[in-house]
């Protein structure tokens, strides 16, 4: 924080025409997010949930990982600490707390009448059947609309995590975020995507 | 208590809050040689040290997700909202009605859009054209030379566009439009509605000692480099150079107080920090702690000579009460799927808007709504493409999910409408008769009711931004919402517009104030805030705040020198 806090300091200090002195912040910022991720990943192999029981906490990076899984330009939910943000994020919100609970209960329910089983018990293709009944709300047959609205949630949920991550918006490319000495617009092969242009 | 012994004992003036209105009358009043005492209810602010601009959403565990101290955001600089705790109102039965409270240095200012449009000409006399509402006790002329302060002082962009009644303004350089926007520009083009540049309170050139706009689109952060207006910074901090303005932070007023001839004596607060109560001496009184929160002092400002309230022998004090009507639609546009990356920040908000452009003659409704654009590739937050089962292929999971959020990122436009509402006879607000807030003081209790005006306005608005989106080869994935819905309006002060209740006039039977914002009831009492309009405009109301404030505190200091007041 202080570091930020002297980033914004020479940035009001400079002179106005000189915001290519940012690239200096920028590397800045980006030790400062390499030791952010550290300490994070620390945490993380030491996390205790406080809001997710043990159960909970297995079965919940299963399927996070089964929402956005790694693929060849990142990682998964679990690699982006996507469970440990749902734990702290849901910790004062009770509603939260009450759909995700409710959820993963109907989840287990729903795993038992089919197979006696909780659903990390079940094998792969015995999760996937359950979860293609609730993760395509339109195809989805009326029975199942308590899990469709768990899912709807849920997949919500990962993806705030995943994607307001670092590896979430280094994934997208992103390119915001910072100050710019001046503002040209959008670029050419953004404008002609589109098929406008400037006058 | 030590500070207070060096201050004089009794102020020249003494304003009630700290926002547009109070800032502005605060900032001129100073250099014009009063000593101000402004009484703010929350805390200190300064967007130089306390702004989260720059932060990256995975700074936080909140991952910039709202907060009950800041419903649009954790990183929002504006500490406040509908609810606040232990600071309730009521409401009658029947209505809905949401209130927002700002409780910080600056007010609102730290909220806003900065979206800053001068009333027109029409706006000030609506009854003469239409015969519905009333006309103001002054027009345009009368204010054009402080809107063009305003705009000198302040610092806005904008285009020279020669619109009726959508005056231009002293502009800076209005920055380019976002590539979305030239599409929405074009489908406008096609359908006939005007689309032009914003007019903000953001400055793209240096103004006195504040930098241009740096385009990191996080105006509502509060801008560290101070190149965006919010009244602390820009207003307040160089009004204390004067050695003429106190500030008091903390300082919940209850009442206007006044002296045996009826005229004001100053203001009793509450010291929050402390539960005392407190009295503070002044000349002059201004309120501009809101147009409802003016409106319950005044209410609350009972004596055997003002049985009413202050200021209200009229009884309209608390009536006429608007707030601006609004509705949102997005669609998904799929030309803009797998864009391509690049900075589209810009400033914060909208870089082009579309001002009223129909002739309501030929239209089911009488007034007018401006439309705003949203859309782009914004920083990746909580909330991330929320609902994307709506798109193709209908949710679903893996790696064909992830490569959906890619693919959909930035794909999707948002049109809001903003538009005038006619003050009617159903919405008002009072004294609720038993109910205090945590401070003893009676609260306010609201009534509410929309009229057919706006609910068929705001329907042509859910039809002009579907056709829009249409327009764009784009899909809207909600319906159409019923009449029965009022066609999607947003709830009665959910835009944070609220004005009236201490309206200004030319019969002291029929207003609050006279054309200088002057109670009719006494002579050292005026309101710099939303309070005195007497009405809406399809306008966002900050710079006509701002510009009637700085009038009224120009005829504060003429009154004095005179000897009036």
């Amino acid at each position: 924080m202080s570091e930020r806090r002297d980033f914004i300091k020479f940035l009001v200090a400079a002179p106005l025409a000189h915001f290519s002195v940012t690239a200096l912040d920028l590397e800045e910022a980006a030790i400062r997010t390499r030791e952010t991720l550290e300490r994070l990943a620390e945490r993380g192999q030491q996390y205790q949930p406080k809001v997710f029981t043990a159960v909970e906490w297995r079965t919940v990076r299963v399927l996070v990982d089964i929402v956005i899984p790694r693929d060849t330009r990142s990682g998964s939910a679990t690699d982006a600490m996507v469970p440990e943000f749902m734990d702290v994020f849901m910790e004062n919100r009770e509603n939260m707390r009450t759909w995700m609970r409710t959820g993963l209960t109907w989840l287990d329910d729903e795993c038992r009448q089919r197979f006696s089983k909780t659903f990390i018990d079940c094998t792969e293709a015995q999760r996937m059947a359950v979860l293609d009944d609730i993760a395509w709300p339109r195809r989805a047959r009326p029975e199942m609309q308590a899990g469709v609205r768990f899912f709807n949630n849920f997949r919500n949920f990962t993806a705030s995590g995943f994607w307001s991550s670092k590896m979430g918006v280094d994934d997208l490319q992103y390119m915001g975020n910072m100050p710019i000495s001046q503002w040209n617009g959008c670029p050419a092969p953004a404008l002609d995507k589109l098929g406008v242009r400037y006058n | 208590m030590n500070i207070s012994k060096r201050q004089p004992a009794e102020y020249d003036v003494c304003i009630v809050g700290s926002g547009a209105g109070g800032g502005m009358a605060a900032h001129r009043l100073a250099q014009g040689g009063a000593s101000v005492v402004l009484l703010e209810a929350g805390g200190w602010w300064d967007n130089s040290s306390n702004s989260a601009m720059l932060r990256w959403p995975f700074q936080s565990d909140q991952r910039g997700a709202s907060t009950t101290a800041r419903p649009f955001g954790e990183f929002d600089a504006c500490i406040g909202g509908w609810d606040l705790p232990g600071e309730p109102f009521t409401r009658a039965e029947g209505t809905n009605f949401s209130w927002w409270r700002a409780r910080m240095l600056g007010g609102r200012t730290n909220h806003w859009g900065r979206i800053s449009l001068r009333f027109g000409p029409d706006d000030f006399r609506r009854k003469s054209l239409d015969g519905l509402g009333d006309d103001w006790p002054i027009g345009y002329d009368d204010l054009a030379p402080y809107y063009d302060r305003v705009d000198e002082l302040v610092g806005i962009f904008g285009s020279q566009e020669n619109l009726p009644n959508h005056p231009d303004g002293r502009f800076q350089p209005a920055p380019r439009p976002r590539c979305y926007e030239l599409l929405v520009k074009q489908a406008c083009d096609k359908m006939g509605i005007w689309c032009i540049p914003a007019r903000l309170s953001v400055i793209t050139q240096a103004l006195g000692d504040r930098a241009p706009c740096h385009y990191c689109g996080q105006c509502n952060r509060g801008c560290m480099t101070n190149s965006n207006f919010s009244s602390p910074n820009v207003l307040l901090f160089p009004a204390q150079q004067t050695n003429r303005l106190r500030i008091i932070t903390s300082a919940m007023a209850r009442e206007v107080t006044v002296n045996a001839q009826g005229l004001a004596t100053g203001v009793s607060y509450i010291n929050t920090a402390t539960g005392t109560d407190e009295h503070v001496r002044a000349r002059v009184v201004m309120l501009a702690a809101s147009a409802c929160e003016s409106s319950r002092i005044l209410l609350n400002s009972k004596s055997s000579q003002f049985p009413q309230g202050l200021g209200n022998s009229s009884g309209v004090v608390g009536r006429y009460l608007t707030d601006t009507t609004g509705t949102d639609v997005s669609g998904f546009i799929p030309k803009m799927v797998d864009h391509v990356p690049h900075n589209c920040d810009g400033v914060g908000g909208g870089h082009i808007y579309m001002p009223w452009w129909l002739d309501n003659k030929q239209l089911d409704f009488p007034r007018g709504y401006h439309i705003e654009v949203w859309g782009g590739l914004g920083v990746p937050s909580y909330g991330f493409m929320g609902g994307i089962e709506r798109y193709e292929p209908g949710g679903g999971y893996g790696a064909q999910l992830k490569n959906d959020y890619r693919r959909y990122y930035g794909s999707t436009i948002g049109f809001s409408g903003r538009g005038e509402q006619i003050p009617n006879a159903d919405c008002y607000c009072e004294l609720d008769p038993d109910v205090k807030d945590k401070y003893g003081i009676p609260v306010l209790r609201f009534h509410w009711k929309w009229a057919d005006h706006e609910i068929n306005q705001v329907k042509h608005m859910q039809e002009t931004f579907r056709a829009l989106v249409s327009e764009m080869g784009g899909q809207v994935f909600s319906t159409m919402p019923t009449r029965e819905r009022g066609y999607g309006i947003a709830t009665g002060g959910s835009i944070i517009h609220e004005l009236g209740t201490v309206r200004m006039g030319r019969d002291p039977k029929a207003s609050a104030l006279n054309e200088w914002c002057q109670a009719w009831d006494c002579r050292n009492l005026f309101v710099a805030d939303g309070g005195p309009f007497v009405s809406q405009a399809d306008k966002n109301p900050t710079w006509t705040i701002m510009a009637l404030a700085m009038r009224t505190a120009d005829r504060i200091l003429e009154l004095r020198r005179t000897g009036a007041i």
